[in-house]
């Protein structure tokens, strides 16, 4: 098999600071290589130097691509070439077509009229390629996440892609999503798509993956062949974070107390479609002290029941009981809730978890501002020791809580939502997808501080799509399908087997 | 992203003047293009621009720019913004000249009268904008329609006065001297001293604090050479006032306001939130914040300075005339973003609205003494603007 891709000793300095020192990696033909490492190991600059986004000259070493030295000024050019990258955010216009998103920018026309015929006919033939079965003129809209993906991908396939990177493409999807988009890589991989893969999930790196190239602190620390069989999930890890970790889970003692929350005959409405019930009947108990996990697909109402609960934050013709303590509580706000002891850590930091622009000693006072005021003024020294307190408790990386919280990586900016939660003092912490997109040793540091909440006597309801999670963490699963609970397992009669079983019997 | 992770991860403290200059360049920048626009009209009007005199006239003239700034920040700041501020600030001229002139209601009823109507415009206005998420452009465009068309029904078409004397003052009305010396109004120095002195106590205090909560600070240097200038600006201006007529009316309304604002915007919660409402209001929502209640307080207190604002430009004409107001929005709009609040809401600060208002006012007056048509005026401003934003949006882009 010939080297398609090769990188050779990438330096990449910004101001002051190295962010890639000699690296090297080279992609063979045909194959999926997959990249590890944690946030801020220098994945995403290395993809960005290979794609134009930092033009040649900007940085050291060489690239070379299908047997000739390349010098990408820009990513058209990368592109012209078949390289095509798909980011993280995906990059779509909503309120247009699936075929006028695909063909955005390299429009079929002739002198500048758009051919829509030829158009719609050859987005029909991409989406048969990727399994989408949605019609050509769907906006975008109106898909979901998953398909959104496909659309993405579709898009690459338009433009003749040879090396599709793709990163961190299954961090938004539920389990089904994420199974369909691999098959689909190695349907491509079939057909002669050589693809580069960003993942945190190892589980889908050693499914899809025929390479591994681990990078740590802008280097490369190891290749791996995963053809020759040596390729294990604790191999990556401990190269991935310089350290043996032989649990992936901190150790918890369970010690579930009273009852502390209670839900009962839970339903939710859709808030513009009145006649979907999202949430049907649903009751729940949380004892002190116990984690309770959430399973189910994405879709299947586990961020809607926590939002509605939470303030009535979603939907609408709510109604049921929740209590606190055995005694009735009111969550009809999102500032009642927080009294009552509610909390909830959403499942979309960037949007809904934080504001991005501000420090983030504001952002963990936030929620609880009143507490570091007096008559309505703020005291900023007290608010500074909170934050400061917050910083050391959780270990947040940065040079001081008054740097913008844009700043921070995915771990760190966690940590601060988290903060803020922690700052109101609740008794019941509702966390949704609580580590999503964050990589393994801040992953760890978040499963400790959520023990430690528990061992606190603090009920704490997680909800997440990543199994091995939800069954390393919790001590009790809910497994949810469709507005309601289809069952209920204790951590050791729970396995990944037996909640899929559960989802899928519905 | 890697990149900046990175490079913040860097220790910081021990920085340079420069540095810390390069960090902050939007203040120092704005401070610096006041005084050389200052500078400038200064020596192309022939020292017209800083005599007793004008300098007066320049805080009568601008007055209501200012006091609507302060109010049109929170709203930008809260992410939204509004247009009907001018045409409501004829309204309650109008308004006011029917209640006092027409209808011979006592001054100390009309007033507070004004003020309220002014608050129920802001009222209706910000209902639509917080409870029914209109898009406070269209609400507000509304609203400069309607209160443009209602002065005018008001007024009938002409202009309204004189107002009596008392009400002249809220403007044209100048604070007695207990001194008695005349001149120089040794109030107006006595007011100077004291606001230097009160401004270097705050700022050493905020400094001590500082450094006490190991907060990275203003560089020694550059402390001191910042407060000269305010210094000796403040004590030049005074002196110059001295010498006039000592300090006006609105002068002192307008520096209350403003230490009010600066006040209920950084160290209330109040304050703090609305900042994290124009932030990302979904995440201040989901804080426990009534980001609603919020957005609509914004525009009852918007409703609130522009009627005042209103009363202030009446008083100092002696009328209410259908053109009051016309076009002052954009003034005030323009003001606000030179002074670097952002179109997305969320940032932006008073001090930055009223240095932003008087660098507008500062070219008016200049402008308007060289003779320069009003025309060319209105070129220079956009300009001015868009520079203005411009230089915002290019450091923005070289710190990513």
């Amino acid at each position: 098999m010939t080297t398609l891709l090769e990188m050779r000793n990438i330096t990449k300095t910004f101001p002051g600071v190295k962010a890639l020192d000699d690296v090297s990696i080279a992609v063979r033909d045909g194959e999926i290589h997959a990249i590890c490492g944690e946030n801020g190991a220098g994945k995403s600059t290395l993809m960005k130097v290979l794609s134009g986004v930092y033009p040649a000259g900007s940085y050291e070493g060489e690239i070379v691509y299908d047997g000739a030295a390349a010098e990408f000024r820009d990513i058209r050019d990368s592109e012209d070439r078949g390289i095509i990258i798909i980011h993280q955010e995906l990059a779509l216009v909503p309120l247009l077509s699936i075929a006028e998103n695909i063909y955005l920018g390299n429009e079929r026309a002739q002198s500048g009229v758009i051919n829509w015929q030829e158009t719609f006919q050859q987005t029909e033939g991409l989406l048969k390629k990727v399994g989408l079965r949605e019609a050509p003129g769907t906006l975008v809209d109106s898909l979901g996440v998953g398909k959104q993906q496909l659309v993405e991908i579709a898009k690459a396939l338009s433009k003749n892609v040879r090396l599709l990177i793709l990163d961190e493409p299954t961090a938004a999807l539920s389990e089904s999503d994420s199974q369909a988009l691999l098959d689909l890589l190695l349907e491509l991989k079939a057909q002669g798509v050589t693809s580069i893969i960003i993942s945190h999930k190892l589980n889908e790196v050693k499914r899809v993956a025929d390479s591994v190239t681990v990078i740590r602190d802008g280097a490369t620390i190891s290749t791996i062949d995963a053809r020759g069989g040596d390729l294990t999930e604790d191999r990556i890890v401990r190269d991935m974070v310089g350290r043996d970790m032989a649990h992936r889970f901190p150790d918890r003692t369970r010690r579930a107390g009273e009852v502390l929350f209670e839900l009962k005959n839970w339903n939710v409405r859709h808030p513009e479609h009145r006649d979907r019930q999202m949430i049907r009947d649903l009751s729940m108990h949380v004892r002190a002290g116990e984690v309770v996990g959430i399973a189910g697909l994405m879709g299947s109402g586990r961020t809607e029941l926590a939002m509605s609960v939470f303030g009535r934050s979603y939907g609408r013709d709510i109604s049921g009981e929740v209590l606190i303590h055995g005694k009735p509580a009111d969550v009809s706000s999102v500032d009642r809730a927080i009294a009552a002891g509610l909390a909830y850590v959403t499942e979309d930091r960037k949007s809904l978890g934080l504001i991005l622009e501000e420090t983030i000693q504001r952002n963990t006072s936030l929620a609880n501002l009143g507490a570091v005021a007096k008559n309505g003024v703020v005291e900023d020294f007290r608010e500074t020791e909170v934050a400061e307190k917050y910083r050391r408790d959780l270990n947040i990386r940065t040079p001081s809580v008054f740097q913008k919280v844009m700043n921070l990586s995915g771990g760190n900016q966690q940590k601060v939502v988290l903060a803020k939660w922690l700052f109101t003092e609740p008794e019941v912490l509702i966390l949704d997808e609580p580590t999503r997109g964050i990589d393994v040793g801040a992953k760890y540091e978040i499963y400790g501080i959520i023990n430690e909440l528990s061992a606190a006597g603090k009920a704490v309801i997680m909800i997440s799509s990543e199994m091995p999670e939800l069954l390393g963490m919790s001590d009790r699963i809910y497994v949810m399908n469709e507005g309601s609970f289809v069952g209920e397992l204790n951590a050791d009669e729970a396995s990944q087997e037996r909640i899929m079983s559960l989802i899928v019997r519905e | 992203m890697d990149q900046i992770e990175q490079a913040n991860s860097e220790p910081s403290g021990g920085l340079g003047i420069g540095a810390y200059i390069a960090r902050h360049i939007r203040e120092y920048g704005l401070l610096f293009a006041l005084i050389a626009i200052m500078l400038f009209f200064q020596i192309v009007t022939g020292g017209t621009l800083l005599k007793p005199v004008n300098i007066t006239n320049l805080f009568l003239q601008n007055s209501y720019i200012i006091i609507m700034a302060l109010g049109m920040l929170l709203v930008i700041v809260g992410g939204n913004i509004d247009l009907s501020v001018g045409s409501v600030m004829g309204f309650i001229g109008a308004f006011a000249a029917v209640l006092i002139v027409s209808m011979d209601l006592p001054v100390a009823v009309a007033i507070p009268a004004c003020l309220v109507m002014g608050m129920a415009i802001g009222a209706v206005q910000g209902y639509f904008v917080a409870y029914w998420k209109i898009p406070s452009f269209i609400v507000t465009l509304a609203g400069m329609l309607v209160f443009r068309g209602l002065s005018l029904w008001l007024l009938e078409g002409q202009s309204i006065g004189p107002f009596p004397k008392s009400f002249q003052a809220l403007s044209t009305g100048f604070i007695a001297d207990p001194f008695g010396v005349g001149r120089p109004n040794m109030l107006a120095l006595a007011v100077g001293v004291a606001a230097v002195v009160l401004l270097v106590w705050l700022g050493l205090r905020a400094r001590s604090r500082d450094a006490r909560y190991g907060i990275e600070g203003e560089p020694l240097g550059l402390f001191v050479l910042r407060n000269a200038i305010v210094a000796v600006a403040l004590l030049f201006v005074t002196w110059k006032l001295a010498w006039f007529r000592g300090l006006p009316n609105v002068l002192l309304s307008m520096v209350i306001l403003t230490i009010i604002y600066v006040f209920v915007t950084e160290r209330t919660t109040l304050g703090r939130r609305v900042y994290a409402v124009g932030g990302n209001s979904k995440a201040a929502k989901l804080s426990g914040i009534r980001t609603e209640r919020l957005t609509f307080l914004t525009f009852v207190n918007m409703g609130l300075l522009a009627a005042l604002a209103g009363l202030v430009f009446a008083a100092r004409l002696n009328t209410a005339t259908p053109k009051a107001g016309f076009a002052v929005e954009l003034d005030v709009i323009a003001a606000v973003f030179i002074g670097g609040a952002s179109m997305s809401g969320g940032s932006g600060k008073i001090i930055g609205a009223v240095v932003g208002a008087f660098i507008m006012g500062v070219m008016n007056n200049g402008m308007s003494i060289l003779g320069i048509g009003i025309d060319y005026q209105q070129v220079i401003k956009g300009l001015v603007l868009l520079a203005a934003v411009f230089f915002d949006v290019y450091n923005k882009n070289k710190e990513a």
